[in-house]
């Protein structure tokens, strides 16, 4: 997403209780985005344009904080001026909501991140930093935006098609594959996008529902290859990541609908998390839970190509993490793929009787295979699921390279470059 | 152009193989200075591996290279930050004048004075510094002592580079003399007072960067306004490497007043001698130490009123802090500003004509800058919820340069009888016991990731490393 109009940015940050005012930033600065007064030094998110020359020079590491923020809710100088510490992050679903009620992609800024400049440190590793802001070469061009507030209609309407399970039923987990059908009306998509559901009604302030972002699980030639209609995979919400009761809008209104109610839906939005499409290329997906979603999309696609024998296929490797086996969306269709087609790997971290394993620890078991696909540049990775995983994955690419002998800086850097590496985490 | 060449024996940017003479004269002078070095550099050195920062370009990118260097491999080397050909004065008589990139001969003598009195400092502080790898409280402490002491080491050089290339065979007699005086020598003394001083242990090394390397900020920035190019790019990018000292100091206090707000919160007390059983710094001492640096270094800015400091102003030499952010005339004539004297047994305001009140000028502003830093010790105590606050002493005490110099007066700023102040020292300034308790403190700690009991560690390691890091590999 382009910076200058993404409704969510990256906010450079400098924290007032480690910076020692040595002014080395500000008379490093090109733009002169950074300013000062008796008390803190500050980067003013209007000016700065994110070139990191500040952050190499620092002599004490308080200028490399970053925060996500709505663009109109950045804080601003005089904000910073008055911090003796750095605010909170943002939660992720303050910013969905500030991000949505404008009709604005809310896992943009995962991707809009700023390249790193400081070489990491296990202590404090950001894998953010390598998160690509460009699709590969050879992705195809996706429409964004068609519908919004911004747009002509502020939303479509689309009529469900079907809505099934897709884990086992009588667990305290639910997930469902939604099919939308959008009739005659146009709303194409591509592997990798996501679109937005606006739930009906309005919340306890009186205030319309915010729409909720949720990846396509389908090709692009529909969920019923040559339909105008996609698919979702939903997990309805009862728990909050802190583990506490409370109950999601949007995941609870999609779960509980039947074949032929209506939905608004607005979208399509994402136009980096893309999968390439040249011959040989290979795809590497690393997911949890309902961030199976796109990968199931171009798993798909890859699959009706090769049954066309169109394809001269590349690999396919899929490391793919839940709590149990029974939790996870799609195992029973994605155990009859072939194995020549995708490798999967599987990852639980709750299977009673077994240690804890996590898809970073089976991706460093593959080592092996892995590390000639880091420098492969045919090879795009792919990360979706939880937030937490995210650092945990890419440093768990940057162990890989390292022990292959491989400068992870070069690496990390040539992915995010090459549109080789992409994040969509929530 | 900005890019280092580290192929030649001294690695520059400043093309020192196009002046064939002046790279003879400098490599002549080398081996003295890695003899000096060998002699007066941290002791016992040689052989660490040391995890620091060494320039490879003056760009943002580039001077800030971290990786595991032998010491008595490091590359002292010449950088000057990139020049702008159309740089004009912009202060002074001459300013809307074109820079100058030779010494007018007018001010030769002058110019050549600011810089050997700026260069001695240098390897002064390293002299000063050298027993104290032998006490350090861990190895990331160990780690910033040696980057600040090559860093001095550079400093050096970039300070006799302009001797050797702009002021001929007297720049070259000078170069030698910075090798050949020593800090605390009373025969061959450095020039200026505070850095004839013991820095004993390493509370008064934390004081030392915190406070005496600031007041090199403040004359490297008053010299990076200079009309004299080539001094005026040399400090810019020296200044780049001053960061790292006062963030040396101003972390290490902090760290200390944190662990000794542990301590107090721990045993209940405030008691100094409970305290010291516990082996932390008791906040009474830091106080007397913040007193003893403060004054002298206060007293490095010079007299408070200078006919040399209006001289060096208005043609030119050396500018104010921030010149180019201030919006008065930037010739200062017929301005006034105030310094202190003592009459009638008072401190009383008295107006001075602004050009030779410059030395005050500067003070004050350093005075500002340094009190952010102490508020900031202040938050650390706000958080633990300790009722003590920190603070500097008023700039007239203990001061022994200028008007005010053997005035008696008391770090709240009274003026007090030569029978109080002889009562009361021992509660200003750090008694004997008090070095002799914080030198008691002073064992060696490097096992990675451990600490001294009388200080907390870091909130983060050296670029991003963690704190446990290999910081020094001692071979």
């Amino acid at each position: 997403m382009d910076k200058a109009t993404g409704q969510v940015i990256r906010q450079h940050l400098i924290d007032p209780e480690i910076c020692i005012r040595c002014n080395t930033c500000e008379a490093t600065c090109p733009v002169g985005a950074i300013t000062h007064d008796d008390r803190n030094y500050v980067v003013d998110a209007d000016k700065c344009k994110l070139c990191m020359d500040c952050i190499s020079p620092c002599p004490t590491g308080s200028i490399d904080n970053w925060r996500q923020m709505p663009r109109v809710r950045a804080y601003s100088v005089e904000d910073q001026l008055g911090w003796d510490e750095l605010p909170a992050e943002v939660s992720a679903d303050d910013l969905a909501m500030a991000c949505a009620a404008s009709g604005v992609e809310a896992s943009a800024p995962l991707a809009d991140v700023a390249p790193g400049a400081a070489s990491a440190g296990e202590g404090d590793f950001s894998g953010a930093r390598y998160g690509a802001t460009r699709p590969p070469w050879s992705a195809a061009h996706p429409f964004t935006n068609l519908y919004g507030p911004k747009a002509a209609d502020e939303s479509i309407e689309a009529t469900v098609m079907g809505n099934v399970r897709v884990t086992e039923v009588g667990r305290e987990y639910d997930t469902h594959h939604i099919v939308l059908d959008f009739g005659v009306m146009p709303f194409p998509v591509l592997e990798g996008q996501s679109i937005g559901i606006v739930p009906p009604g309005t919340d306890a302030a009186g205030r319309p529902h915010h729409a909720r972002q949720y990846s396509v699980a389908s090709p692009r030639n529909g969920e019923r290859p040559g339909y105008n209609n996609v698919s979702l995979t939903i997990k309805r919400v009862l728990e909050d990541h802190q583990g506490r009761p409370v109950r999601g809008v949007a995941s609870n209104y999609m779960c509980d609908l039947r074949v032929g109610d209506k939905v608004q839906v607005i979208g399509p939005f994402g136009a980096s998390f893309l999968m390439p499409n040249h011959p040989k290329s290979h795809i590497v997906m690393i997911c949890t839970g309902t961030g199976s979603a796109p990968m199931r999309a171009m798993t798909e696609w890859r699959r009706r190509l090769r049954a066309s024998g169109k394809f001269e296929a590349g690999k396919l490797l899929l490391f793919f993490g839940a709590r149990t086996q029974a939790e996870l969306p799609y195992f029973g269709p994605l155990k009859n793929l072939p194995k020549d087609f995708i490798d999967i790997n599987f990852a639980f971290s709750r299977e009673a009787g077994k240690p804890k394993r996590y898809v970073q620890d089976v991706m460093r078991e593959r080592a092996a295979d892995l590390a000639p696909l880091l420098t492969d540049t045919n090879a795009c990775f792919y990360v979706c699921g939880l937030k937490a995983m995210e650092d945990g994955v890419v440093l768990a690419l940057h162990d890989i390279a390292q022990q292959a002998g491989l400068k992870w800086d070069d690496v990390g850097n040539a992915l995010r470059k090459q549109g080789r590496l992409h994040l969509e985490t929530y | 152009m900005s890019t280092i060449n580290y192929s030649e024996k001294i690695p520059n940017n400043v093309d020192l193989g196009g002046d064939r003479a002046l790279q003879r004269a400098l490599e002549q002078w080398q081996p003295n200075f890695l003899d000096w070095w060998g002699d007066m550099g941290p002791e016992g050195s040689t052989d660490f591996e040391v995890y620091l920062r060494t320039a490879v370009s003056v760009d943002p990118q580039g001077w800030a290279q971290f990786g595991h260097v032998r010491m008595s491999d490091y590359r002292w080397g010449i950088f000057l930050n990139p020049g702008d050909a159309d740089r004009q004065i912009h202060f002074g008589d001459h300013k809307g004048e074109k820079a100058w990139t030779d010494v007018p001969g007018e001010h030769r003598a002058n110019l050549r004075r600011i810089i050997v009195t700026q260069g001695d400092t240098e390897p002064a502080s390293v002299e000063q510094q050298r027993h104290l790898g032998l006490t350090c409280p861990s190895q990331y402490d160990l780690r910033n002592l040696f980057q600040v002491n090559v860093e001095e080491g550079r400093h050096l050089w970039a300070m006799v580079y302009l001797l050797h290339k702009h002021f001929g065979r007297d720049g070259r007699e000078e170069a030698e003399a910075l090798l050949e005086r020593r800090s605390g020598d009373e025969n061959n003394p450095r020039i200026l007072g505070a850095f004839n001083e013991k820095t004993p242990d390493w509370l008064s090394f934390f004081m030392f960067t915190y406070f005496t390397d600031r007041d090199g900020k403040f004359q490297l920035c008053a010299l990076a306004e200079s009309s004299f190019d080539p001094l005026a790019r040399t400090t810019k990018f020296m200044l780049t490497e001053e960061a790292h000292h006062m963030f040396v100091g101003e972390s290490g206090i902090s760290r200390i007043v944190q662990r000794t707000a542990a301590a107090m919160n721990e045993l209940k007390t405030d008691d100094v001698g409970r305290l010291r059983a516990a082996g932390v710094i008791d906040l009474p001492t830091i106080q007397r130490y913040i007193n003893f640096h403060f004054s002298v270094t206060v007293d490095l800015f010079g007299a408070d009123e200078s006919s040399n400091a209006a001289i060096f102003y208005s043609s030119g030499l050396k500018g104010r802090f921030e010149e180019g952010k201030r919006d008065d005339d930037h010739v200062l004539k017929g301005q006034t500003y105030k310094v202190l004297e003592v009459q009638n047994g008072k401190l009383v305001d008295k107006d001075v004509p602004m050009l030779n009140a410059l030395n005050e000028v500067l003070r004050d502003d350093y005075i500002k800058d340094s009190v952010a830093g102490v508020n900031r010790w202040n938050r650390v105590l706000d958080k633990a919820g300790i009722p003590t606050r920190l603070s500097v002493p008023h700039k007239a005490f203990h001061r022994n340069i200028g008007s005010l110099s053997g005035a008696k007066v008391a770090p709240d700023g009274r003026v007090v009888s030569e029978a109080e102040w002889t009562a009361q020292v021992d509660h200003w300034l750090p008694s004997a016991e008090d070095r002799a308790y914080v030198a008691s403190l002073m064992g060696r700690v490097v096992e990675p990731g451990r600490f001294a009991n009388w200080i907390a560690p870091p909130v983060m390691g050296i670029n991003r490393q963690p704190v446990d890091f290999e910081y020094v590999r001692f071979n």
